[in-house]
């Protein structure tokens, strides 16, 4: 559990420095007044769907973290053994790269107002999202003729979930990413549509980052600090 | 009291409302049934909480029928005990009371206490409930399918929540990991609008510090229900893998049926660690909020503003962090590793400190107070005195020592009732009786309402205060029946009777304030807009109940923190926190 309580302590921390800048200490009984005549209390200034999309960040990135928590205590049993990462991983990753440059690039080109290359952007992300999913489940195919079934070790066990709770966060980022592509397609005005654009960017940024980490804890790279981790709670 | 001049105030214009995307219902369907309002979501949460709640009381009667007068009912096998125990825990905790509290009387206050018109984003909003709604009807099928619900206890612990001879192998745990997984998913769309609204939609004026601290509760509350039910998540998959897959996340190697089972390898502990991560938060994420809205009741009916505001928020966020290290303290008994327990009891009695702080300014709040004993004020001084009971055994049962002995009794049974049960239910009952005038417009009879307080607070204590007792004389939990025990005297017997016939009486009674519910709704007296003459937003909107907006065509602004009752030399003994302290100053002047 010790990633999971690690990860709690940098929430705290950046929940702890917010705090800080609340003006906790203020007395409320004697601040009778209006807005101005106290500093530092209004509602942050962000659109509230981008402080939306960061506390759902939060929430994955917990629901990962505790994935890898789980995966790195099961681990530690004796009858772990590890599978061969299929090669394709290393495809499918350089297309999810590709997806998440190209996204960053449609909101680029947003903030440039260029629409044509805002389309071209979601369309290349979307479509380089769609083959990196559909690489995800060739490679499953291929473990899956090489005899590593999902029931016949925990490695393996831990493979498929991981890939999928993954994929199936991405499944749902290309719902939001479909809606704001139809937008755009349909000629919504892109000052309107930055926004979205920008959300989509982040979101996918922040799969790419899921999976490499992912990838990592599959591959065994990360075994070393794995252990590191496993032993400051034991 | 100083007199500070505020010149030029009048200059500030109100909050600026641009035309902001609010949804407008066009039709009956839209309005009531598939409405995207956070008052209209509000009530479906809580009658549906309600009516599943409803079952478990239903089902907590089964298990005292059996436990008081074991044989008598021929009704009720070992199984069947087995399974309502698990739904009647796993009901109460997570399906009426977190919902209740987060679901119901977030979606209803918050937008109105931090002067928002709606929540920031009322499709999700709407959508959590109906993901609820199914969670709940999915639970509530397991009764019907083939080998009824699960019979594994509300921990659901593998491996014996999943292989067979547990009730409910077949369909009953699939379809309570289901459950869990769908409610998780709705509840994490509500508590993103939770959260964002409280940063996000705040009036103007509205600093963190004037939040009445309902809001900090419930914020605090949805911020780790965010945190803590992924674990939940998480859990609840693995443990559906392998029930359904064959997996081996939780399950070691054994035998099963005189059989070697597929599985082997798995570790029980981990399930246990990841269950706890998320269940002692849970106790927080139900007790948060309703340490905020005690708060803002006894501050109301007392007259008096909250003592020490600034260290009962702090002690809010500081048990909301503090209860993510705790959890271990569960797990005494599980075969971890012995030396953690002595730090999750330390971490444990620690937590006891900000939980005591709260319990002394609420008390520090009623002294020398003009305290009005109505039916609200009353379930909130049965909170303070109910939750200091149960908070006094939790720190029994936090030390190792103590609880090893005493971690399969009744005295646990006992503990966590007191503290989890019957405490929050105060709370809840008595926020219906101080919101239920804003929410429809008229008042709850009052002599129904007192009649309801004696017998349930008196009620929760004859049914829950023996089983303490129970519990030291070593009577098990968790037991069908007790069969031929040397060391349970024959007292215990009619004690166990007697609690049953009382806890009968005290559910039947509830009827009472179901039938004022909804006698009230038609023929209550009319409340006005503010029959408590309480300071706070929600209070002081244009009509009553608020209409489709929350306000009229401006925002409220806010002057002053939530808790200005008797403020010596105001015209009245209370401040509303809209009210401009320019005008405060002409009454006063006009009063002098």
């Amino acid at each position: 559990m010790s990633a999971i309580i690690l990860f709690l302590a940098v929430l705290a921390v950046i929940a702890g420095w917010w705090l800080s800048q609340q003006r906790l200490m203020a007395k409320p009984w004697l601040e009778e007044g209006a807005v101005g005549d106290f500093p530092g209390g209004d509602a942050m200034t962000w659109p509230a769907a981008k402080v939306g999309l960061g506390v759902f960040l939060a929430v994955a990135s917990a629901l990962f973290v505790l994935f890898i928590s789980a995966y790195s205590m099961r681990m530690s049993v004796v009858d772990w053994r590890p599978l061969p990462v299929p090669r394709l991983l290393w495809v499918n990753t350089g297309v999810l790269v590709v997806s998440s440059v190209a996204l960053q690039w449609s909101y680029v080109a947003a903030r440039r107002q260029d629409t044509e290359s805002v389309m071209i952007g979601l369309l290349a992300g979307g479509a380089s999202a769609v083959i990196f999913l559909a690489g995800q489940l060739l490679a499953w195919q291929r473990l899956g003729a090489a005899g590593y079934f999902v029931a016949s070790n925990p490695a393996n066990a831990f493979f498929y979930l991981l890939t999928a709770v993954h994929g199936l966060h991405l499944t749902g980022g290309l719902v939001a990413l479909g809606r704001t592509s139809a937008k755009v397609w349909r000629g919504a005005e892109i000052a309107e549509m930055r926004l979205s654009v920008e959300l989509c960017a982040i979101y996918w940024h922040f799969m790419l980052l899921v999976w490499l980490v992912l990838l990592g804890l599959l591959t065994g790279w990360t075994d070393d600090f794995v252990d590191i981790c496993r032993r400051l709670l034991s | 009291m100083v007199d500070i001049p505020y010149e030029g105030i009048e200059g500030i214009p109100p909050a600026e409302v641009p035309d902001v995307e609010l949804y407008h219902p066009r039709s009956w369907w839209t309005r009531y049934v598939f409405s995207q309002d956070a008052k209209v979501i509000a009530v479906q949460y809580s009658l549906t909480a309600t009516a599943i709640g409803l079952v478990a009381l239903v089902l907590s009667w089964l298990m005292r029928l059996q436990l008081g007068f074991p044989g008598t009912f021929s009704f009720i096998d070992a199984n069947q005990y087995l399974q309502f125990i698990t739904m009647h825990g796993m009901i109460m905790v997570i399906y009426l009371l977190t919902a209740l509290f987060l679901g119901g009387f977030g979606n209803y206050l918050i937008p109105l206490m931090v002067g928002a018109r709606d929540m920031v984003f009322p499709y999700v909003n709407m959508l959590s409930y109906w993901v609820y709604l199914l969670a709940v009807l999915v639970l509530a099928s397991t009764f019907f399918v083939p080998g009824g619900p699960t019979g594994a206890g509300w921990t659901l612990y593998p491996p014996q929540a999943i292989l067979s001879g547990t009730p409910g192998q077949d369909w009953g745990i699939v379809l309570m990991m289901s459950s869990l997984i769908l409610f998780i998913i709705g509840f994490t769309m509500g508590g993103l609008n939770y959260v964002v609204t409280v940063l996000q939609a705040r009036t103007r004026g509205m600093t963190l510090m004037r939040l009445p601290l309902t809001v900090w509760g419930i914020f605090t509350a949805t911020v780790m229900a965010l945190l803590a039910f992924p674990a939940l998540f998480v859990a609840s998959v693995m443990l559906l893998l392998d029930r359904l897959l064959g997996t081996s996340f939780f399950m070691p190697s054994l035998v099963e049926m005189g059989q070697l089972s597929k599985y082997g390898g798995g570790s029980p502990l981990l399930f246990q660690h990841l269950f706890w991560f998320f269940g002692h938060p849970e106790v927080y994420i139900v007790a948060l909020p309703a340490f905020g809205i005690v708060s803002d009741l006894i501050s109301t009916h007392a007259r008096k503003n909250i003592f020490g505001y600034r260290m009962m928020v702090w002690a809010i966020v500081a048990i909301g962090a503090l209860s993510f290290i705790v959890w271990a303290h569960h797990m005494y008994v599980s075969g971890m590793f012995p030396q953690f327990g002595y730090f999750f009891a330390t971490t444990t009695l620690i937590i006891a400190i900000p939980t005591a702080i709260k319990v002394y300014n609420w008390v520090l709040t009623l002294w020398r107070g003009d305290i009005h004993l109505r039916v609200p004020m009353l379930f909130a001084l049965g909170f303070i005195i109910t939750f200091v009971n149960g908070g006094l055994t939790g720190l029994f049962l936090g030390n190792v020592v103590v609880d090893v002995p005493l971690s399969d009794t009744m005295f646990v049974v006992a503990h966590f009732h007191m503290v989890m049960g019957v405490a929050p239910i105060m709370v809840v009952l008595g926020a219906i009786y101080h919101w239920y005038p804003k929410v429809t417009g008229r008042m709850l009879n009052d002599t129904l309402g007192k009649f309801h307080f004696w017998v349930t607070f008196l009620g929760a204590y004859l049914i829950f205060f023996p089983m303490h007792y129970l519990g030291l004389l070593g009577v098990p939990r968790r037991y069908f029946e007790l069969g031929d025990t040397s060391f349970i005297p024959s007292s215990a017997y009619s004690l166990n009777a007697f609690i049953s016939v009382v806890a009968l009486t005290v559910g039947f009674s509830q009827i009472v304030f179901l039938f004022n519910l909804a006698w009230s709704l038609f023929k209550g007296e009319a409340s006005g807009g503010n029959p408590w003459r309480a300071t706070t937003l929600e209070w002081q909107t244009p009509e009553t109940p608020p209409g489709h907006g929350n306000w009229g065509k401006e925002l409220p602004v806010v002057y002053r923190w939530a808790y200005d009752y008797s403020v010596p030399g105001a015209a009245e003994d209370f401040i509303p926190q809209n009210q401009p302290p320019r005008a405060t100053q002409l009454v006063q002047g006009a009063a002098s």
